[in-house]
């Protein structure tokens, strides 16, 4: 689960990890009042999850009261690369001689939490990294220990922070471990952490993701998921516990398993088709689950046929056929239907669907070029 | 002969036996051949299960000291199955098997730091498991779609290993053994060590990788074949079609700040003499021109 700023903020604020003044505004009078209360120049965030906001024009500097009014009505309601913007973060614009990174994430390599500093810190620090990945520097953190003063230390060190400084870069980063390892988070980033003309460190931006297997130990975050990121069918998909992603194409594809359903992805693309979804429907999937998967599938405009291949382990053939026959029964529709069924149950499956006049295949070769063959078939 | 089974002497445990998953698996594996000798769920010890053939256990240490059990399979829900990998690690297992799928990703970088420092295998979490025919399978491959042979098996999902050991089997290729390693972010064994288990296990003359989109271990298998891999391995790596930033459903299958293409991994294994099959049926006919 992603974290606006204004939200990692809040979190950083209860870890004693400074942040400029600030508060949210959802209407343009709200953030004029807000800069009237600030009393000096500031900055109109908007929140949106999507990296890049600031050269997307979703980041002003504004002298006035006034200005903020206005600019925030321009960007509130708005969009910045194709996402609603809801709210903004109005912060007092801070003076500052140094721009730092400060990230940390879980490194699957080592099994350790990877801590992450650069002095080149700002917006374009994944091009730093590209470029000249001698500027970043890099610890690694035992789970069972900690974050050691020492290792934050040498990395204030490494990233060339004045001595006067260490000290608090320590407690800051080590606060910052804190709220990552009690959100369970995965990544946590400060970009850029500056240091400002009084000499002290402030967390310019804020961003966290937390781990969603481990939601269930912070239900205060599981009402605020942003979801105007998440297509519709995604969001409908998520309730019934499927897993599906909108693609381009228009071939509808249901398969139970992830790996298997971005082969059945792969040998469409390679048999010259274009898949119009990802679509996991799970382990053990029952007939009402299977039916949502079609009732979403069917609900993609640009799908001109429907592939279904099932391996049957825990999920079984029959439960999939009775899902299809369901939705079939409540959606009437002209598109045609490659189905495959292999594994637990598949003789009572077919049976099933034996009258319901579906092409069938026994191969995943044999039903992605059927599949294929149809998508092409049915264009107007 | 099969790899990481205790020269096939294996003595079984399921945690989370009486568990909906836990019991349906249980019966399935017993009726393979698996020698299973007990069961823990905490709170019903005393009771016996599958037919009245194997006792439940209250703790891993209560089971081990009375049936000798040297492996576990896991079945016990998410938010519990760090606790039970610690606790069949604390009792002596030392060849531990996940199939949860969804635990915390804290939880296992606690979890890896305790096992490494002990002389244990753990498969998964996220696991399928392993089968090695034709009477050892562990979690939940289905028994029925391979039988004994000389193709060794490795690979990150569960139902695309499915579709290509049967394929393999409609084409009439057995397996020496199917393992899968798990689908997330952090497990506690990698292809590396499951390919060295396959270049010394005499049974097995040749290797099929199935890999995805994600992280780097494939890269990191690549460079292990390179310099350790003597045997012939096919490859095959899903997700070429999926875009980037999207996670397909695996926690640890999305492609990141241009890490984890399914490009970069062909490559990488191209480079290291493995070939590639371009869809899963595919990896039986490349087999058969070897």
């Amino acid at each position: 689960m992603r974290l606006h700023e204004y939200q990692s903020k809040e979190i950083f604020t209860t870890y004693d990890i400074p942040i400029p003044r600030g508060k949210l505004a959802s209407t343009p009078e709200e953030a004029k009042l807000i800069a009237e209360e600030l009393n000096c120049a500031v900055v109109l965030k908007a929140q949106v999850l999507v990296g890049g906001r600031g050269k997307a024009g979703g980041i002003r500097l504004v002298r006035t009261p006034y200005d903020a009014e206005e600019e925030a009505s321009k960007i509130l309601g708005g969009r910045i690369k194709d996402l609603p913007v809801r709210r903004l973060l109005v912060e007092e614009a801070v003076n500052f001689n140094q721009e730092i990174y400060l990230g940390m994430t879980v490194e699957r390599k080592s099994g350790q939490t990877l801590l992450i500093a650069s002095a080149a810190g700002g917006v374009d620090i994944e091009e730093v990294a590209r470029s000249t990945p001698e500027k970043i520097s890099r610890i690694r953190v035992n789970p069972l220990l900690g974050l050691r003063d020492f290792q934050a230390r040498n990395l204030a060190s490494e990233i060339e922070i004045s001595r006067e400084l260490w000290r608090s870069f320590i407690i800051l980063t080590q606060n910052l471990y804190r709220a990552y390892t009690d959100l369970d988070a995965t990544l946590a980033e400060i970009n850029p952490l500056v240091v400002t003309t009084e000499q002290r460190f402030i967390a310019l931006d804020g961003k966290m993701i937390l781990d969603d297997n481990a939601l269930f130990r912070h239900p205060e975050f599981v009402d605020k998921r942003d979801i105007s990121a998440e297509q519709p069918e995604e969001l409908e998909a998520r309730k019934f516990g499927l897993s599906y992603i909108k693609l381009e194409g228009n071939i509808g594809c249901l398969v139970n398993g992830a790996g298997l359903a971005m082969a059945t992805m792969d040998i469409i693309q390679h048999k010259g088709g274009n898949p119009a979804n990802f679509l996991d429907i799970g382990g053990g999937a029952s007939a009402e689950k299977v039916a949502a998967a079609l009732r979403i599938i069917l609900a993609d405009k640009n799908v001109r046929t429907v592939l279904i291949n099932i391996f049957g382990g825990i999920t079984r053939c029959d439960e999939v056929a009775k899902g299809i026959q369901q939705a079939l029964q409540e959606i009437a529709t002209d598109i045609p239907f490659v189905i495959r069924l292999v594994g637990t149950n598949e003789v009572e499956g077919r049976a099933i669907l034996a009258s319901a006049n579906l092409d069938t295949a026994e191969t995943l070769q044999e039903a992605a070029e059927k599949a294929v063959a149809m998508s092409k078939e049915s264009l107007p | 002969m099969t790899i990481l089974t205790h020269n096939n002497e294996t003595r079984l445990l399921v945690q989370g036996i009486t568990g909906h998953e836990g019991s349906f698996h249980s019966q399935q594996m017993l009726s393979y051949g698996t020698n299973i000798v007990a069961g823990v769920t905490p709170g019903k010890g005393g009771e016996w299960v599958l037919g009245g053939k194997v006792p439940v256990f209250d703790s891993v240490h209560s089971a081990v000291d009375v049936t000798g059990a040297n492996t576990s399979v896991i079945f016990v829900p998410a938010r519990f199955a760090g606790d039970s990998i610690l606790e069949a690690a604390d009792a002596g297992i030392d060849l531990i098997i996940c199939i949860t799928e969804g635990v915390p990703v804290r939880e296992m970088l606690h979890v890896k730091q305790m096992i490494e420092r002990k002389e244990i295998t753990l498969i998964g979490p996220n696991s399928p498991g392993l089968i090695s025919p034709p009477h050892t399978k562990i979690g939940i491959i289905p028994g029925n779609i391979t039988f004994e042979g000389s193709v060794g098996v490795v690979s990150r999902s569960g139902t695309l290993t499915y579709e290509v050991v049967y394929a393999l089997k409609q084409a009439g290729i057995g397996t020496s053994t199917c393992l899968g390693i798990g689908g997330d972010p952090i497990i506690g064994t990698s292809f590396t060590t499951v390919l060295s288990h396959f270049e010394s296990d005499s049974q097995t003359d040749l290797i099929v990788m199935i890999g995805e989109i994600g992280g780097q271990d494939e890269e990191e298998a690549a460079d292990f074949i390179t310099s350790n891999v003597t045997k012939p391995v096919v490859g095959f790596i899903a997700g070429q079609a999926a875009p980037p930033n999207k996670r397909m459903g695996h926690a640890g299958a999305i492609i990141e700040g241009g890490v984890g293409t399914a490009e970069s991994k062909i490559n990488a294994l191209s480079e290291a003499g493995v070939r590639i099959a371009r869809y899963p049926e595919e990896i039986p006919a490349i087999i058969a021109k070897l």
